[in-house]
């Protein structure tokens, strides 16, 4: 039977794995945390100027067919994203892999179940609804932990005790069984991250983090930046994540467009960037730190006005660009100096 | 004992070192090229300087791309980046300056200040167009000093346009005018103008330039640049004569404010200090880990990215 694999975005393969060895009779293999090697990898292979989750998850891919998979999951979004699966399928095929990419979103929609199975999958029809529902669960709680951790890891009096808790959480999660004893487990953590050994605060620095949701989300992609700022003491905020993607965004850009500060979506999420970055400066966030991978279009498109909204505000903003091919000094530089900056701001 | 502060910049292209007092007074200060070898230079750097009688070294800080490096090895109180380094010095110096030109050898930034505070700042990012290191490199070409250049870029009347976006095609345009038979003066001012407007477009990028402005880095020595600077702005450029030293300057500032902890001396150079590059092999990663050797003994580990060393 056809071993069946998916690209690596964060620590969300967690649900995925949950989701497809429920729902499929294939075997699924798991993807490997992106390293040097899936970067080599996907660099090797793709167009020089193709934006970087392009390379990352073609990595993982080939990363995959070593392994023996060959049906691979691909998420369409609302820009070239939604392109990758053909270019990359052909890419495979030129290697002289035989694999079929499956794309689950393709400009908004999700596929139908029709469409699904015209593919070499073996579904169990009747696990569907309740495994998707314990996922989707899932998801929204580790995205409740995470927005949880981003905000007070930064506090935190044993150096590691929120990530070793987490990473803790997750596997509990992988074995979970359903919804109820998940739903336990979300609680048990809940209180046990509560009650975690913390600092004093002194004094609150807070930093957005908006831009391109696989660089945002996947921390390899983002030279782990979210641990940076915590490390360097600042509360991270976020909109960006599964639960938004899927769940929020389409009423929320529905409410953006009657507020009339853009009239066109501009692709992807540059539309929603904008309002969330608006949103920051008038909670009276820190600082803005806008990421995207290299030559992301939408994201360019949404810069300008971007900086336009912090200087009404006042609020600096840092625009990272992150590809495969430059190294990471240019990076720390540039953050150590924006925390620096920001610091110095508070005082 | 009177107390003085070290503070070190290690730039690409070249190397600034210099000794203040608690009045933020230059006791001693010297400027090197690097040529690709930092510690070699900082060896240098620090034989070259002198403390005068009464005084005792009482903080190290170190800037510039080999921080971290030599501030291992100077066992350096504080390490920070350029830019923050940059503002500090400014700012102690200049209070009311509102906006920090700076080009350097390998990158140029420019930092807008408000309050006493950075309150923006950029750097340039995928390319070094417009660097110092261009302008030495045509230089060459030209047969000329660098150093020489300003001087010859003012004595132009016409200078000539050369595409400043890029610095591949501006020297082949370079190499175009040179061949039509253009007076050298009016290539270079060409030269120091393209590196004004790239400055302007790639880095600055619609950014408003509040006044007093001023201009650093050593391509500040450039009076060419300077004078463009102002013909292209319309607006009057600073220009400190420790420009070059601002770094070196503001990490001296940032090392007096901290707690004094211990006294340092100057005779680093009888020490030998190795980086040695290895692969781990621990996991496909395969970090390329530098090892810092003092004496042979391991002082430091950097580059993996699990956290193992």
């Amino acid at each position: 039977m056809n071993k069946v694999s998916y690209p690596k975005l964060g620590s969300y393969s967690v649900a995925i794995q949950y989701f497809l060895t429920h729902v499929l009779e294939n075997e699924i293999l798991p993807p490997k945390e992106i390293t040097e090697h899936t970067k080599e990898l996907g660099n090797q292979y793709s167009p020089d100027f193709v934006c970087t989750p392009f390379k990352y998850t073609l990595g993982t891919m080939l990363e995959g067919i070593e392994e023996g998979a060959t049906i691979f999951f691909q998420m369409g979004g609302g820009c070239r994203y939604g392109y990758y699966h053909e270019l990359q399928e052909q890419i495979l095929k030129d290697l002289g892999y035989s694999c079929t990419i499956i794309n689950l979103i393709s400009g908004g929609n999700r596929i139908s179940y029709q469409e699904l199975k015209s593919y070499p999958l073996k579904i169990r029809k009747r696990k569907l609804l309740s495994s998707f529902w314990t996922t989707k669960k899932m998801v929204l709680y580790m995205d409740k932990i995470d927005d949880y951790i981003r905000k007070n890891r930064c506090y935190e009096k044993e150096k590691g005790s929120f990530d070793y808790l987490r990473e803790q959480m997750l596997q509990e999660f992988s074995k979970t069984k359903g919804f109820l004893e998940l739903r336990r487990t979300y609680h048990k953590y809940q209180k046990q991250f509560f009650n975690l050994p913390r600092k004093e605060k002194k004094k609150r620095i807070r930093v957005g983090l908006i831009g391109e949701l696989y660089t945002l989300m996947e921390p390899n992609a983002n030279e782990k930046i979210e641990s940076f700022l915590n490390a360097y003491g600042f509360e991270v905020k976020r909109y960006t994540n599964v639960t938004y993607l899927l769940f929020q965004k389409k009423r929320k850009v529905k409410k953006y467009l009657r507020k009339k500060l853009v009239k066109y979506r501009m692709g992807a999420d540059a539309l929603d960037n904008i309002y969330h970055a608006k949103e920051l400066c008038e909670q009276g966030y820190d600082g803005i730190i806008h990421i995207k991978s290299s030559f992301c279009t939408p994201e360019i498109g949404a810069m300008p006005i971007l900086e336009k909204i912090a200087g009404k505000y006042g609020v600096p903003i840092l625009f990272l660009s992150m590809d495969l091919n430059s190294s990471n000094t240019g990076f720390l530089t540039r953050m150590e100096a924006f925390c620096d900056m920001l610091e110095m701001r508070s005082q | 004992m009177k107390e003085c502060y070290l503070g070190v910049d290690i730039g690409s292209i070249s190397t600034k070192a210099v000794v203040i007092n608690r009045k933020y007074e230059i006791l001693s200060s010297c400027y090197i090229e690097t040529k690709g070898n930092p510690i070699q230079a900082v060896e240098e750097a620090l034989s070259s300087l002198t403390i005068p009688s009464g005084y005792e070294l009482c903080g190290i800080g170190t800037t510039g791309s080999a921080r971290k490096l030599i501030g291992l090895l100077l066992d350096a109180s504080i390490i920070k980046n350029e830019i923050t380094a940059h503002a500090i010095g400014t700012l102690t110096f200049h209070p009311e300056v509102k906006t920090i030109l700076e080009i350097g050898g390998q990158d140029s930034k420019v930092i807008l200040l408000q309050n006493h505070m950075i309150r923006d700042y950029a750097m340039n990012t995928l390319c070094a167009a417009g660097t110092g290191s261009f302008l030495s490199s045509q230089a060459k070409r030209l047969g000329l000093d660098v150093t020489s250049f300003g001087e010859i870029a003012l004595t132009s009347t016409h200078p000539t346009t050369i595409a400043a976006r890029c610095t591949v095609f501006a020297e082949s345009d370079l190499v175009h005018k040179t061949q039509l038979g253009y007076p050298k003066e009016d290539i270079v001012a060409g030269l120091c103008k393209a590196v004004v407007l790239n400055y302007l477009n790639n880095v600055c990028k619609g950014k408003k330039l509040e006044e007093p402005i001023i201009f650093q880095g050593g391509v500040s020595k450039n009076k060419g640049v300077v004078h463009f600077f102002q013909e292209v702005l319309g607006k009057e450029i600073l220009v400190d004569p420790n420009g070059h030293l601002m770094g070196a300057l503001g990490m001296a500032i940032l090392a007096s404010r901290l707690p004094k902890e211990k006294t340092y001396s100057l005779d680093f150079q009888k020490l030998s200090f190795r980086t040695v590059g290895k692969e781990c092999q621990g996991c496909s990663n395969r970090c390329e880990l530098v090892h810092i050797y003092k004496e042979e003994k391991l002082l430091d580990v950097w580059g993996s990215k699990c956290g193992k060393f």
